[in-house]
């Protein structure tokens, strides 16, 4: 009888699933690739067959322009049966809309696979699962314990505050613009803020595939076009290339503030040149995969990327078995 | 401290210079004493904590945290402070209100060596993210984050719409938390006392000269040397050397100190005696035997032997009881010039005014001047007050450092006066693109001094033996000579095809080895517009 978990294989390109001549997220095109969530570091295009949600295809479709003949939709909560005898079953992880986590069972061993996720409450995307499995399978973007994200209403707090405090200028919000962008937008209508959100280009697309899934961000506009003195006070949303580009040179001196979880170290937020840090990730912070790690409670834990040194570290001090994956290709440097 | 810490971190974020300027006044001005006085201190880092150092906070760390978790996190942050602020655990149960700035600089003055571990604790403790972080750094006296005294004296006086150069003059002789000061500046108390003290005075300055010519009934020209300025005051017997930002720099030159024994405040540049150069009045080392001397606290004998110091001197701000600085600078040079005499002449000497019998003649002496201790000319107004910092229309400086840039003859015109049978006035031109392609010369300026009398001999020869044209008394050469142009600076400007004009532009020598078409070109001399 072969080991345990053999049938798993992590690769440099991603986690092999050799029964099921299937991968995971994997960073070249294959003949089928089972996809946590539409981050491009996770959903390359060009894949024979992807199997994601219905949310994740959409996004792809929008990224790359083309439905591939050979997607499959699968739904939280429901199970695909692979080749091989492997079956695949997405559970909601909490990261982006649509984004999942994939438990795979074969021969009786149950793997989690992560993707990214967080445990925060997200008005965007459906709340991370509890998987009980053998070997978990996770994520460590944000494993270091100095990573800890602040309750966003403190966030969204200093965001509103910057722009009553600053007559005349603008706040200009660098966020990924899938998921981050969204959930700050959510974030703020959720604080009260009901005046126009202004999108960079680059944003609109996305952010229509999020209401048309029936995430509802009250009023967006484009801010192209727009004259200066309209966008005095105003928020506008952009991604973070965009914010110290020659484009941010027409709005009404901005104040640059940056949504992402680096933001808790001050030399990040220098470093982009931001005035105004607002720690928010889509991640998991230190005690979230601290925490994680806990109740899901598995007999083997295997990292897949980030900072995998520490979460190792913690989980030889829990008298954890775990190990690193070293997987390359997920980057994660703005969110 | 929550105040100070949210202040530390806008400072931090904060790129441009005036919108710190507005944080810090708006903190200063909106903080009770003495806390805003305790934050000004610990901002340009007046405050020392001996009995706190990072060790102190690492091994608090080390009974908090895993040693491995600790080494990876220190590491990715690239600060102990920060990084200790971001892994302190939150304490258990309720904590009394954070403390204020004052309560945090009472309780680290308080502390030893021995019961520091535990005091910073505590404070942690009351604390959030934030704010351990700002109070970390003001326990180590390490804040390093770009706050210069100059700022925060600007700011202060932004704060409370007060002068930046009274705030400079009161400053000296205040300790934190400065409470002399912010009564004067916020409630309009008398200011604290300067007089009995050997403070420092703040420094005039002078602006770079931008005029084209200034009329020397209304200016005096004195050399501006290659030393260090200094302030020497003497009151009460005791004598203090103040370098420009203010520093005592007293224990680096002692022989200066020991020197002067007339109460009085005398201002000057600080030079090196050398023998291998120089002026009558004493030769004057390079800044390099200078530079050795300066940043040391103590002196050997044989620095004192071999690079011995004296200061030349430039003005008289008080002497005895009397505040000349009101006065105009003909009066103060009077009183300077019967000072000296009576001052120790192995120390002291008197920077020479220039006799110059007009702009013209001062240009010419300054383009001649060799000597490598001389920085340039200083333009003083004769009716100017010694003010503190840089007014506008008193005072200039006419560095020498020049550009350069080679360029080619183009035409020449005979000269006035003694120099009238001379070819003197050169328009000389570049390139306004490749020359083997077809490029043109484009006249960029004119020039009729810098040279030697022997160069001046030889460009007129040249122009007579390569003449090609002459309209009246201006000759248009063959352009194959190639001087080398020194330059204050270059503008742009539309009144001239080029496009360009160059302030005080001289010539520095003639370039015999170098080909026309490897003269420079314009796009050459527009990358030094300095617009
Ligand atoms: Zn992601
Ligand atoms: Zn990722």
């Amino acid at each position: 009888m072969a080991p345990p978990f053999s049938w798993l294989r992590p690769e440099p390109q991603g986690l092999y699933i050799t029964p099921a001549d299937a991968w995971i997220d994997p960073s070249r095109a294959v003949d089928l690739a089972l996809v946590t969530h539409g981050h491009a570091d996770h959903a390359r295009g060009g894949h024979s067959t992807t199997v994601a949600t219905p949310e994740t295809l959409a996004i792809m479709a929008l990224r790359y322009g083309v439905i591939e003949a050979g997607s499959r939709a699968v739904a939280y909560g429901e199970t695909v049966a692979l080749r091989g005898d492997v079956r695949a079953t997405y559970v909601p992880a909490g990261h982006v809309l649509g984004s999942a986590q994939i438990l795979l069972e074969h021969g009786g061993e149950r793997v989690v696979i992560t993707g990214d996720y967080k445990r925060r409450a997200d008005p965007t995307c459906t709340p991370f699962a509890v998987t009980p499995c053998d070997v978990f399978v996770t994520e460590a973007t944000f494993g270091l314990p100095v990573f800890r994200h602040p309750p966003i209403v403190d966030e969204m707090a200093k965001l509103l505050a910057a722009r009553e405090n600053d007559a005349g200028r603008c706040v200009l919000v660098g966020a990924y613009a899938l998921g981050k962008a969204q959930r700050v937008i959510a974030e703020l209508r959720a604080a009260g803020y009901h005046e126009t959100i202004w999108l960079h280009g680059a944003m609109e697309k996305m952010c229509r595939l999020y209401e048309d899934h029936g995430v509802d961000l009250g009023d967006l506009k484009p801010v192209a076009g727009v004259p200066k003195a309209a966008l005095e006070n105003a928020i506008i949303v952009c991604p973070p290339s965009a914010l110290n580009d020659r484009w941010s040179r027409r709005l009404p001196d901005p104040v640059t503030a940056m949504a992402s979880g680096w933001m808790r170290v001050r030399q990040r937020a220098r470093q982009r040149g931001v005035e105004l840090p607002l720690i928010i990730s889509d991640h998991a912070d230190w005690d979230e995969l601290t925490t994680t790690i806990a109740q899901v409670n598995p007999a083997e834990t295997w990292i897949t990327h980030g900072r995998e040194e520490a979460l190792l570290r913690w989980c030889e001090l829990s008298q954890r078995k775990a190990r690193a994956l070293a997987l390359v290709g997920y980057e994660d440097e703005d969110d | 401290m929550q105040r100070f810490a949210a202040l530390l971190d806008a400072l931090v974020l904060t790129p441009s210079r005036n919108a710190k300027l507005a944080l810090l006044a708006a903190y200063l001005r909106e903080t009770p004493d003495p806390d805003r006085g305790w934050a000004l201190a610990a901002l340009t880092d007046g405050l020392d904590f001996p009995a706190v150092k990072a060790g102190t906070i690492r091994a608090l760390m080390a009974e908090r945290v895993d040693p491995v978790l600790w080494t990876l996190s220190r590491e990715y942050v690239g600060d102990t402070a920060e990084t200790a602020s971001l892994l302190w655990p939150e304490p258990l149960g309720e904590q009394p209100p954070p403390p204020s700035v004052a309560e945090v600089v009472a309780t680290l003055t308080a502390t030893n060596r021995a019961s520091a571990p535990a005091t910073v604790a505590d404070v942690m403790d009351r604390l959030d993210v934030n704010g351990r972080y700002a109070f970390l750094k003001l326990a180590t006296g390490a804040m390093r984050i770009g706050i210069s005294a100059r700022l925060a004296k600007v700011a202060f006086a932004q704060a409370f719409d007060v002068r930046v150069e009274d705030v400079e003059e009161y400053w000296h002789g205040q300790a934190p938390p400065y409470l002399p000061l912010f009564d004067w500046a916020a409630n309009g108390a008398a200011p604290p006392r300067t007089d009995l003290l050997p403070l420092f005075r703040p420094f005039m300055l002078a602006h770079p000269l931008e005029a084209e010519s200034l009329d020397l009934a209304d200016y005096a020209a004195e050399w501006k040397w290659d030393g260090i300025r200094v302030q020497i005051v003497h009151v009460a017997g005791e004598t203090r050397v103040y370098s420009r930002s203010g520093d005592d720099i007293s224990a680096t030159f002692p022989e200066v100190s020991a020197a002067l024994t007339t109460p009085c405040v005398l201002d000057g540049e600080l030079l090196v005696r050398g023998a291998h150069q120089g002026g009558e009045a004493g030769g004057a080392a390079s800044f390099n035997a200078l530079q050795q001397r300066l940043g040391r606290k103590t002196v050997s004998k044989a620095m004192l032997r071999d690079s011995p110091a004296f200061v030349r001197l430039y003005d008289l701000l008080i002497e005895g009881g009397d505040d000349l600085r009101k006065q105009a600078w003909e009066q103060r040079r009077a009183r300077l010039e019967a000072l000296v005499p009576r001052l120790d002449t192995e120390r002291f000497d008197i920077s020479q005014v220039i006799a110059a019998k007009d702009f013209d003649d001062l240009a010419e002496i300054r383009a001649r001047a060799r000597d490598e201790a001389i920085e340039g000319v200083m333009l003083k107004r004769r009716d100017s007050p010694y003010v503190a910092g840089r007014r506008t229309g008193l005072w200039y400086k006419w560095k020498r450092d020049p550009l350069l840039i080679d360029c080619v003859l183009m035409y020449a015109q005979r000269g006035s006066g003694k120099r009238s049978s001379f070819y003197s006035d050169f328009t000389f031109g570049c390139w306004n693109g490749d020359p083997d392609q077809g490029a043109e010369l484009l006249p960029v300026g004119k020039a009729y001094f810098g040279f030697t009398d022997a160069e001046l001999k030889e460009l007129d020869r040249h122009v007579r033996q390569n003449t090609v044209a002459k309209f009246g008394p201006v000759r248009e050469t063959d352009k194959s000579l190639v001087f080398e142009v020194a330059f204050d600076s270059v503008h742009t400007s539309k009144r001239h095809k080029s496009g360009v004009a160059m302030r005080f532009p001289r010539i520095s020598r003639i370039r015999n080895d170098k080909p026309a078409h490897e003269a420079d070109r314009l796009e050459t001399l527009k990358a030094l517009i300095a617009d």
